[in-house]
């Protein structure tokens, strides 16, 4: 299992890529952390989850 | 009469404590946007004494801009940063200013805040909220980011909050007002996100790092 925004989801094995898709985020307005570490952008695709990781997908809105 | 520099700090730490008004005079800010979030933050983090600031900002104050940001109306037309630095130094005449008339992009964000001890998120659309925490948490192993996200409307301003994400990141808004939405946007609402930023800095600096 994995936590994601303190969610547990049967995510293992998956991309963040995919996640990130299967959600609906907006790629140019998140930003993303795994395990307290920030994943670049152009790792997405290659970053799998497995069990026990903590992912933390912040989705910014406009305004400031 | 100016008070002399001594009379400023001796009032600041007569506040804050010799300890923490060191803390406060050591740091040195970036904040990124000079808008209702930026320029209220930078009023918050002068006036509480932090030693430096760098302001960046291409923008030039326009008449809109009066309804929450930190400029007069004689400053209308004056580069953003021009104008927020003629301000601050009104407040407190011993800050240390260094002014970036320039668009924040990937290519130069690193040069602009490498100095910065924190970072201060004050961007207007979130994509270039999205590239400037990206760029901070991926380019630097120390540097904390705080970024504002969510504070359009009059909707409650009990659902402003500051959230850690992570070691680094920290977040202040409602997390879903979007000016985009068409829902409007008042002084009052932004000024609670701007200094809900302004406070986490001060936090961070006493070596309080929960919100």
């Amino acid at each position: 299992m994995v936590f994601i925004n303190g969610t547990e989801q049967e995510l293992k094995g998956k991309s963040v890529e995919e996640v990130i898709t299967a959600m609906n985020y907006d790629k140019r307005t998140i930003a993303v952390e795994l395990n307290e570490e920030i994943v670049s952008k152009a790792d997405y695709i290659n970053t799998i989850l497995k069990d026990d990781d903590v992912l933390e997908v912040v989705s910014f809105v406009g305004g400031g | 009469m100016i008070p002399t520099k001594q009379e400023f700090y001796q009032a600041l730490e007569e506040r804050h404590g010799a300890d923490n008004q060191r803390k406060f005079s050591d740091a040195t800010v970036a904040i990124c946007g000079l808008g209702g979030l930026g320029s209220n933050i930078a009023i918050c983090l002068a006036r509480a004494g932090i030693g430096k600031l760098i302001l960046i900002d291409f923008d030039d104050v326009d008449v809109t801009n009066l309804h929450r940001q930190q400029y007069k109306a004689s400053q209308v037309g004056l580069p953003k940063c021009q104008a927020l630095k003629e301000n601050l130094l009104e407040i407190n005449p011993y800050i240390s200013i260094e002014c970036h008339n320039t668009k924040v992009t990937e290519d130069n964000v690193y040069t602009l805040i490498e100095d910065a001890d924190i970072v201060c998120e004050a961007f207007d659309k979130a994509w270039c909220k999205s590239m400037l925490v990206n760029a901070v948490l991926e380019g630097f192993k120390d540097k904390p980011i705080i970024a504002g996200s969510g504070m359009a409307g009059f909707g409650s301003a009990n659902d402003i909050a500051t959230r850690k994400v992570s070691g680094r990141l920290y977040i202040s808004g409602d997390g879903v007002s979007d000016v985009n939405d068409g829902i409007g946007l008042v002084a009052s609402r932004v000024m609670v996100c701007a200094a809900h930023e302004a406070h986490m800095v001060l936090r961070f600096l006493m070596g309080c790092e929960t919100p």
